[in-house]
């Protein structure tokens, strides 16, 4: 346990390295340095989360929570400090063991996709940073360390996002990125300082003496802002819009930030305040699935339409991070027998789905590698040419979709049976959009693998992509066949008591029947070269269609309000008071400076006799006052 | 005692006045030279007629004089800097330090 200190040293060490040396290392040290590092960070959490899980268990039956360091870094008053340390609980181990699988696999990944790229070097160098952050923001040991390695993660999602800085595009979309998450995080921001108010605390248990003194009506109001943050980050409606836009940056760092781990990062925050949710704010958390619902609703629709692989499966991110926020959402209690299974239920989705998202983008790196497009009108036939590529990417389709024995299946069980136990309508709406999750990602995986035959690019066919990037999709794909078989229960549920999972047979049988309607449905409509039913659909739903192509015009919303009401009605106006009354008052005062000394200057003539008389008939003048005083 | 006084006050404004017509920075010399003997010649008046058990007037006289060689040879030593730069001893001309 002492061990993990070097969790989050390593990934920093090597950031120094790369960030400061980076120019004078060749490409492939500088890519080995990195890949090394996070291969012993692996190592390391394997063997923590080994331990740790290996421990005797509580008599309560809940395994104990570590702090193996804590710091105590700016001390406010005796209960209120800002503390720097690493926390070990079921959740940050498991979330240990996701971040640091996904992101070595990303680092070998990108060894082959990232080759004799400009900037090699600057590119791992910030992998480490995003690394190095993420792990920080899991082991936090308060909502404030929490917040800052949260800032740190934004950042370098920011500088992954526009690492082709030549590309106005990407130039774009970081900032998007930055500024969305950005804007959210003063929610997240606000909110701790309510907690840190009410609860008389930064740490993820509020002091008695606070609750009893009232902190405790205020706590949903703390809670609900901080999800805001966790709303930005997690893509949720309406924060939503930078994540396609996001899928400007390298593809691996859309597998690894924009898919498997920072985006989850509003889950891991809303599960880490679960027991206070439970206790305090059961209402908001009723809210947050709602939105959770929403949001997964909106997403998947839109990902039927559009066209760009990446942004596919960027929807299909949100959507499936709206699963999880419902499984959040929908638990009343924290015994997972009664009202607690999404708990269990959200973290579980959470593993598998990092593991199979990884998978399909890392594979839609591949594929994009092979054809040079992002679009699915370039691709067609590949699946003689890409064989690897291809079964890894059915099999995270089959995952996705839910079907069994795919870790996808086992998970988004879980998530229904919980909805279905919330209420029929929540279960109802969920099992239809894990329906149109099947449908979307089929109709991706015909439109890429199946269908007419792609024109050859040039003089080369596609070709399989090379071992560095083959062998993480393999060792993904493994994973994801497997993962569903995890006792996950047995490590993590609400109130940290085993708990045994236990297949609800009618959820399991409705959910893989419609998700394989839905299949069938995606293979008659896409599978053939020619589409004539989808050309039909599009061209009878033609206004559904276009807006939801468009994404439901919400970027155009936000367009229209920041650019229509917000600058021109309050910008602009502040804008001028500022320049003309604020700045004016400044250059006034310079002005009457500068005129004073242009009128005066002649005296200064530089002539000493001249001076040497004013002396005298000062010293005249002062005598005669002298004279006439006294 | 009064005449003594007078020649020293007639020295005095005479230099005061070399000092401020006199073009010359040379001429301008010999005028602070003219002043600064003008108060000599007071400290020794004075010391001779008002306190004629003392010493110090005379004194301070001798150190005045002596500092105002000192003085002289440093002043003339800044001209030949002047007029190695400007070619000219003339104060109208020593109008760098103008503004």
């Amino acid at each position: 346990m002492n061990l993990t200190i070097l969790i989050l040293i390593l990934p920093l060490i090597s950031f120094l390295i790369l960030g400061v040396w980076g120019k004078w290392l060749k490409p492939a040290q500088a890519g080995l340095l990195g890949t090394i590092s996070l291969a012993l960070v692996t190592l390391l959490s394997y063997y923590t989360a080994w331990q740790y899980f290996t421990m005797p268990r509580t008599p309560e039956g809940t395994f104990e929570t570590l702090m193996p360091y804590n710091f105590t870094w700016l001390a406010f008053t005796e209960t209120l400090h800002f503390d720097m340390g690493i926390l070990l609980d079921p959740i940050s181990v498991m979330m240990l063991v996701v971040i640091s699988t996904v992101s070595l696999m990303v680092h070998i990944y990108s060894l082959g996709y990232m080759h004799g790229e400009k900037g090699f070097q600057r590119y791992y160098a910030f992998l480490s940073l995003f690394t190095m952050s993420m792990l920080g923001l899991v082991v936090a040991t308060n909502i404030f360390q929490m917040y800052l390695f949260w800032e740190l993660v934004g950042v370098s999602s920011y500088l992954l996002i526009g690492f082709y800085y030549t590309k106005p595009a990407a130039v774009a979309a970081s900032k998007k990125a930055f500024i969305v998450t950005r804007f959210a995080d003063l929610g997240f921001l606000v909110g701790i300082l309510f907690y840190g108010f009410y609860a008389g605390t930064f740490t993820f248990s509020p002091t008695q003496t606070a609750l009893v003194a009232g902190g405790a009506a205020m706590l949903p109001l703390a809670l609900g802002l901080m999800f805001i943050g966790g709303a930005g980050k997690s893509a949720m409606f309406p924060l939503h819009i930078w994540l396609p836009d996001a899928m400007e940056g390298p593809t691996p760092v859309s597998a690894l930030i924009h898919a498997a781990t920072m985006v989850v990062a509003g889950v891991y925050l809303v599960a880490r305040m679960f027991p206070l949710f439970i206790a305090y704010a059961p209402e908001t958390l009723e809210i947050i699935g709602w939105v959770g619902a929403f949001t997964a609703f909106f997403a998947a629709a839109i990902a039927c339409v559009q066209t760009d692989i990446k942004r596919v499966l960027a929807f299909s991110t949100i959507s499936q991070i709206g699963f999880m926020i419902v499984a959040l959402g929908v638990c009343t209690g924290s015994d997972p027998h009664e009202g607690g299974l999404g708990y269990m239920a959200s973290m579980f989705h959470l593993f598998t789905h990092a593991m199979f998202k990884a998978l399909l983008f890392l594979g839609a790196g591949s594929i994009i590698h092979a054809v040079h497009s992002n679009e699915m009108k370039d691709m067609g036939g590949l699946r003689k040419y890409m064989p690897v590529t291809h079964i890894t990417f059915l099999i995270a389709c089959l995952a996705i979709a839910g079907i069994p024995p795919f870790s996808g299946f086992f998970s988004k069980d879980e998530i229904l049976a919980a909805s279905f136990a919330y209420s029929p309508v929540m279960g109802w709406v969920m099992t239809g959009i894990a329906a149109l999750t099947a449908f979307y990602m089929f109709r991706l995986y015909f439109g890429i693998f199946w269908g007419k035959e792609v024109e050859v690019h040039g003089s080369h066919k596609p070709h399989e992509s090379k071992l560095p990037m083959t062998f993480p999709l393999m060792f993904l794909a493994a994973v994801t066949c497997v993962a569903g078989f995890i006792p996950f229960g047995e490590f993590i549920s609400s109130n940290g008591q085993a708990y045994h999972i236990h297949l609800d047979l009618t959820v399991a049988v409705t959910s893989v029947v419609i998700a394989v309607i839905a299949i069938v449905l995606a293979t008659l409509i896409y599978m053939r070269p020619a589409q004539p039913v989808a050309d039909k659909l599009a061209k009878n739903l033609a206004g559904l269609h276009s807006a939801a192509s468009n994404r439901f015009y919400v970027d155009e919303i936000y367009q229209f309000v920041t650019h229509k009401i917000i600058f021109r009605y309050i910008s602009t106006p502040i804008a001028w008071f500022d320049r003309h009354v604020i700045d004016g008052f400044f250059n006034f005062l310079a002005w009457g400076t500068n005129a004073t000394s242009n009128s005066i200057r002649n005296l200064q003539s530089g002539q000493i006799q001249q001076y040497a008389l004013v002396f005298l008939l000062g010293a005249l003048a002062l005598i005669l006052i002298l004279l006439l005083t006294f | 005692m009064e005449y003594y006084l007078i020649v020293s006050a007639i020295m005095f404004f005479a230099g005061i006045y070399g000092f401020f017509v006199r073009r010359n920075t040379l001429a301008i010399l010999i005028s602070i030279e003219l002043i600064l003997n003008a108060t000599d010649i007071n400290f020794a008046v004075f010391n001779r007629f008002l306190f004629p058990n003392g010493l110090e007037g005379h004194f301070f006289a001798l150190f005045s004089i002596a500092i105002s060689a000192a003085e002289t040879a440093v002043a003339i030593a800044i001209m030949i800097n002047i007029y190695r730069n400007i070619r000219s001893i003339q104060v109208r001309n020593l109008n760098e330090m103008k503004w």
